[in-house]
């Protein structure tokens, strides 16, 4: 294989593994900052696109996601925290938006749940182990059973001979 | 093994069904319920898609009625226009729309070949107030009461069943007085 053919196929190869990288949103918008750019790429990761089951804004090209990036974008444009942008689509659109859903009483399970069964698992675990070490082996033998067992071993000696 | 552990996988099995059972009843996963019930609705500055002319949020208010988000974009919006039609014909109820994201032409003649069941459209060509409303697919109905409180929104068309069973009581519930329809 030639360099130029190597060189032809590594090309190729790029290109195909940076294809997908080229979709969803493509529209551009100038921020003041490069901070503030940082918080509008991670605003549009978070935020879901409310027509879509299960995209965030970033990642999809209906109308009411570039809507929305662009509310999102001037938003930031204009100084706006990040909780404040989180708040006003809040009220508009509902928890449905968030993708990193608030802790409140309907949520609780959501966020605290993994914590729980985790202990609960760490906890039945603890007690098996405790159980296997209680019965590792049988308990050992009284004065009088070991008696008794040397008594039968001596005998069971001597039938042998 | 204890005899009650022995009821350990019924207990679990009763457990998976009832989720699964609540998993599957849930509505449509695509009804969002709205952030804006009982919430006043948003002011805004639009101009009238008939003639351009400039309509705030306040000038709407003073009887309840019905916002209707439409544009000729969505077939939808096509496929409930004829109940729109006979609601506002029969029922004489208040109806304003917001031509969301759309064409001043092709939306006023579409208004001229299907019929004009509104009072007013308002013009939202870069959907900054379907924003507001929170607004994710047209068609989208709002019932608003005199003081501007958003009570109702039925994302998706309105139909028959609608009207009847969610819409018409609860305007009447709102005070607002309904011709009887001339049969």
């Amino acid at each position: 294989m030639s360099l130029r053919h190597l060189l032809r196929t590594a090309l190729t190869l790029a290109a195909l593994a940076l294809a997908p990288l080229g979709f969803g949103a493509i529209d551009t918008y100038e921020f003041a900052s490069a901070e503030d750019e940082a918080r509008y790429k991670a605003l549009i990761d978070e935020l879901r696109c409310p027509k879509c089951l299960n995209t965030n804004l970033s990642g999809s090209d209906s109308p009411i996601s570039a809507d929305l990036r662009r509310t999102v974008a001037t938003m930031v444009q204009g100084g706006e925290g990040d909780q404040a942008i989180r708040d006003y689509l809040l009220a508009r659109y509902g928890d449905f938006i968030l993708y990193r859903p608030r802790v409140m009483p309907a949520t609780y399970a959501l966020w605290f749940g993994p914590a729980v069964l985790f202990l609960l698992a760490l906890l039945i675990v603890v007690r098996m182990v405790q159980r296997q070490r209680q019965d590792a082996g049988p308990a050992p033998l009284t004065d009088a059973e070991q008696a008794a067992l040397a008594r039968l071993a001596n005998r069971g000696g001597q039938g042998a001979e | 093994m204890s005899r009650t552990s022995l009821f350990l996988p019924l207990g679990l099995f009763l457990v998976m069904a009832f989720m699964l059972w609540r998993g599957f009843a849930l509505n449509d996963p695509h009804e969002l319920p709205s952030a804006l019930l009982n919430q006043p609705l948003p002011a805004f500055e639009k101009t009238r898609l008939a003639d351009g002319a400039p309509v705030t949020r306040d000038a709407l208010l003073g009887e309840p009625f019905l916002l209707n988000v439409w544009a000729t974009w969505c077939p939808t919006c096509k496929a409930e226009h004829a109940e729109l039609n006979r609601i506002a014909a029969t029922y004489g109820v208040p109806l304003v729309g917001v031509n969301y994201k759309d064409n001043g032409p092709a939306a006023r003649a579409w208004l001229a070949r299907y019929g004009d069941p509104y009072r007013l459209s308002l013009v939202d060509d870069d959907g900054s107030l379907g924003i507001e409303l929170g607004v994710y697919g047209a068609p989208e109905t709002f019932v608003v009461d005199a003081e501007g409180v958003i009570r109702y929104k039925r994302v998706g068309a309105v139909d028959r069943r609608v009207w009847e069973e969610e819409i018409k009581p609860l305007l009447t519930r709102l005070g607002l007085p309904l011709e009887t329809p001339k049969v």
